[in-house]
Formats: structure tokens, sequence, C-alpha cells
């Protein structure tokens, strides 16, 4: 009975070890660049077309071309509007995590608070938050916080419900383990509930994300907030109204181009905390 | 059966001179949904031995190692550390090791990160930690793969590292719960090899739950038969093996007696349980 090497004597038998994923093959990681951005392209000429053949007057459908225009000549007045909506959206966000993420480790703990709590969060859920956006306003001491608010409460659901569910979903026999060895139930969260929670985490993290921007463009068109520190929405209605079309798009493009940027962000937060070890972030391989 | 050196041991007739390390008495358990899972289980438990808790499905040999673990009291009766430090739950502080039938890792921790918890949770850090958790997955033979996480090993490899963490502590005693029963033969007769050596150089003592006649009657010092409805011990038999069991051993006449009277003793468990109202 000699020292086990486990690679020579397990080898044939269940040395499945170390299969990890192979690199993407450089030609389909090309096509998964080249044919996206093609689409993409045929699509903006396609539009270019429409309009100049067809002669649409801008007011009805600019093109591509007076867009792009736009982007140059109204950046002045768009671009402050798009901080002042990124910075609603990620406040909100931050808010929302902080505040979700407790919430559901104190849910967690308390089958009583736990119990006492959800009624107000299916309501806060449930009540389309258009609908609670003119009492806001009425309470909150000036605009913007009222659309922070707004904003919080439609991203601080997805991040509660999938927290508070990640940290009951833990493997019972790993609970098993840590009581076995005396974990206290600070260490039993620290160092196994929130860990095992992360998968569900970071799916709440993503539908926040793209929700707390939804949400703050929403309660910017129910604020209407005019003049000073106006964000994103109001610019679009406002160009509406004047039958600025092209600025329209281009603040349309702005938002669009945000959203993208989140789903990004969040997508690859993700994918750091989990890449290494959860099933979701692994290429299969068979 | 005249050179197998089985002997019926009957529990607290002959004086053992090696000290007690845990003592059932008496222990009952009851669900609440009203099975009765474990009747009047004593068990004294000497330093040293490796005892196979051996039945069928259903005879409360793991709901008995789990109440010894301190995982679920008991019903009644009552679990005895002689010779332990007792700490506030009624456990033995830092005395036991539990292997689970899945090897229960953290998937999100590595191969280093699961063996280190066990001292971990005591405070100990990582890096203090270090020499012990390599030499424990040395032991195990998985010294390469501490930086690997458990989706990346195989079935027998991650259930070396489970073994490793529950050896880690250095526990006396090690409680295992059918924990090859999910794997193919060749990888479970080399992790009983494993087990085996573990018990003869640490002097860990192994209390080890399976239904394979084959598995306890390889490992064990001491067999104890159970049959089902209720749970119980039916016989309780020592076993004299020879020290160095390997390969040849696995096709001895002395293995295949042994074999045959603990299949005989599995047996009348259960027909006595077939038979029971």
């Amino acid at each position: 009975m000699t020292d086990i090497a486990p690679t020579d004597r397990e080898a044939g038998t269940d040395s499945a070890a170390g299969v990890l994923l192979a690199r993407t093959p450089n030609r389909e990681k090309i096509l998964q660049v080249v044919i996206p951005v093609l689409a993409l392209v045929i699509g903006i000429l396609g539009w270019h077309l429409a309009v100049t053949v067809n002669q649409v007057p801008r007011y009805i459908l600019p093109g591509p071309l007076d867009v792009w225009d736009a982007l140059w000549n109204d950046s002045a007045t768009l671009w402050p509007a798009l901080l002042v909506t990124l910075r609603i959206t990620f406040l909100a966000l931050v808010i929302a995590l902080v505040g979700g993420v407790g919430l559901a480790i104190l849910l967690v703990q308390s089958r009583i608070l736990e119990l006492a709590l959800f009624p107000y969060a299916v309501i806060l859920q449930v009540t389309p938050m258009i609908a609670i956006a003119p009492l806001l306003l009425i309470y909150a001491p000036d605009t913007q916080t009222a659309l922070l608010i707004c904003a919080f409460i439609v991203a601080f659901f997805p991040i509660l419900s999938n927290m508070a569910q990640g940290l009951k979903s833990v493997d019972h026999n790993l609970l098993n383990l840590f009581e076995l060895y005396g974990a206290s139930s600070w260490q039993t969260l620290v160092f196994l509930k929130i860990p095992s929670a992360m998968p569900y985490f970071m799916a709440g993290l993503r539908i926040a994300g793209g929700l707390s921007l939804i949400a703050a463009v929403v309660a910017e068109f129910a604020a209407g907030s005019a003049g000073q520190g106006s964000g994103l929405a109001f610019r679009l209605l406002e160009s509406q109204y004047r039958l600025n079309l092209p600025r329209l798009f281009v603040a349309l493009l702005m938002l669009c181009g945000t959203g993208i940027a989140i789903f990004g962000l969040t997508s690859f937060i993700s994918w750091l905390a989990l890449h290494r070890w959860h099933e979701s972030a692994i290429r299969r391989e068979n | 059966m005249t050179d197998t050196a089985l002997s019926p041991a009957e529990a607290g007739q002959t004086p053992d001179p090696r000290r007690l390390v845990v003592a059932m008495r008496d222990v009952s358990k009851l669900f609440s949904n009203g099975t009765l899972a474990l009747k009047g289980m004593s068990l004294d438990v000497r330093a040293g031995e490796f005892i196979s808790l051996l039945g069928p499905s259903g005879c409360g040999k793991s709901t008995a190692l789990r109440i010894v673990a301190g995982l679920g009291a008991p019903s009644s009766g009552s679990i005895d550390w002689p010779s332990s430090r007792i700490n506030s739950r009624g456990l033995p502080e830092g005395d036991v090791g539990f292997v689970f039938q899945d090897p229960t890792l953290m998937p999100w921790a590595t191969v280093f990160d699961n063996v280190h918890l066990p001292l971990k949770l005591r405070g100990v850090s990582r890096a203090a930690a270090r020499d012990t958790v390599m030499a424990g997955l040395a032991s195990v033979g998985l010294a390469d793969f501490a930086g690997s996480f458990p989706r990346e090993l195989s079935g027998g490899m991650r259930m070396r590292v489970s073994i490793a963490r529950a050896m880690v502590t250095r526990p006396k005693l090690l409680l295992m719960d059918e924990p090859f029963a999910a794997l193919d033969e060749i990888t479970r007769q080399k992790l009983n090899d494993d087990v085996l050596r573990l018990w003869q150089e640490h002097g860990v003592t192994v209390i080890f739950v399976t239904h394979s006649v084959y598995e306890s009657a390889y490992l064990s010092s001491r067999i104890v038969v159970m049959r089902a409805r209720p749970g119980q011990v039916h016989a309780d038999m020592r076993i004299d093996q020879p020290a160095g069991r390997d390969q040849a051993y696995r096709t001895s006449e002395t293995y295949r007696q042994t074999c045959q009277v603990v299949s005989d003793a599995l047996q009348k468990a259960i027909h006595a349980a077939e038979a029971a109202p």
C-alpha cells in the first residue's frame, strides 16, 4: 500500500477530469461577428433606400444620414439628457441591489418577517408603476427623486425574489455539513447561502438592469418635467411635439445603446462570477 | 467456518480494553410521519474499530449514522461520548468527520477551498491551513488538483475530495454514509483501498454504512447487520481481517467465506423483517 497516484491509476476508469471548454474554432468566431454586422448594415441600407426612393419627408421618416447629422448637431441637448437618464437608471439599480439583497437576507433569516413583508412586496410588484408615478410626483420633494423611486420600485422586485429564492435553494447536504462542523448562522450565510444564491442573484440582476432603464424612461414620460435636468425620455417627447424626427431617432438610438450597454455589463458581471463553476456559463461539450 | 475467525460479539459481555469512542444506548427514532426508523439500538464503538452498518434499504442504518453525527436528535435513548470534550450542542468538539453519499462539495469553491472548509469554520486562515490541506489532498492522491473546481473532476475524484475534507480535522471518528454507492465497481474498489489505508495510517475509528456484503466484508473489523420494520440491530459480528488486504485478498478463500457468513446473516435479517407483522 503505497501512495496512490490518481492520474495514472484512474486513467481509463473515470478520469473525465479537466475537460474544460475548448476554444471556439476561428472560423466560427469570424462568422459570429460578421453575420450580425452584415445583417445590420443591410438593414440600414434598406432603410436608406426606402427613404430616398420613396422621397419620404424628414418629418415623417428620416433616413439614416439625417439621423447621423442630428447625432452631431443635437449632441449639446441630448448628451446631458442621456446623463440624467443614466444617473437615474444606475442609482435606482444600485439602491435596488442593496435593498433587494439586504431584504432577501432578512426575509430568509426570519420566517415571520417573510410572511409579514410578502404582501407589500407583491403589491409593489403587481401595481403598474406608471400608475403610482402621479402620486410619487406629489409626495417626492422633487421630480428627480420621484423618478428615482419609480425606477427603484421596478428594479427592486426581481432582485429581491431571485435572491430570496437563491438563499432558500441551498443543497441540504451542504447545510448538514455546515451544521456538523458547528458553523454559526453568520458563517453559513456568508460561506454557503450567499455563494450558492449567486446564479439566482445574477439572473435577477440582468432582469433588473433592463427594467431600471425602462422604468426610468416610463417615469420620465409620466413626469414630463421640462427645462433644466430633464432626461432623454423627455427630449424624446419634446422632439415628437416639434416633429423633429431625426432628433427623436437619435434619442431612441441612445436609449437603445444604453440598454445594450446595461445588458452587456450585467452579462459580463454574471460571467465573471459564474464562469468557473456554474453550468449556465460553461459551454456544453458532447 | 473453522478458520475464518468469525465470532459473535455480544456487546458488553467480553470486556474490551480499548477506549470507548461513542456509545448508543437504546436509541429510537420516530419520524414525524409516524415511521419508526430505529428501535432500541445500542452500539459501543471502540477506538480503532472499522464498523460497517449493513442492511437493506429502510433498516435505519443511515438514520443511526446521522444521529451519531448530531444531525437530528434521537426520539429516545442517548448518545454518549465518554472520551471527548462536548460542545454546547452535545457533540464532541471537532472529533467527527462525515462523508455523505454524494460528494457534497461546494461547486463554486476549488478543491483546496472545499477541503479547507472545516478548518475555515473554526477560524483557521487559508495560509495557516495550507500545509494541512495539501497533506490531506496528497493522502488521497489529489495534490495536483488543488486549484480545480469540483465539476472538472470525475465522480471518484470528487469522493476523494470529500474524504480528504472529512479527514482534514483529524477526527477520532469518521462516519461514512454509503459513500461509494453511486460509483462504478472499479472506482469503488480503489476507494475501498484508500479508506482502508487511511484507517490503518491514521488510526481513525470508522462507522461505514453500506448495503454491499462484499464491501463490508472487505473493509470491516466488525459488521453490524441491521433489519427493517422497524430498523434495529439483527446481528453483530467481529471479523479478524488480515492487515494487508489487497487485490489478492479479494479472490482468497478467506474473503469468500467471510462474504458467505455475512451474506447469510443479511439474508436472515431480510427474512426476519419480511416475517414481521
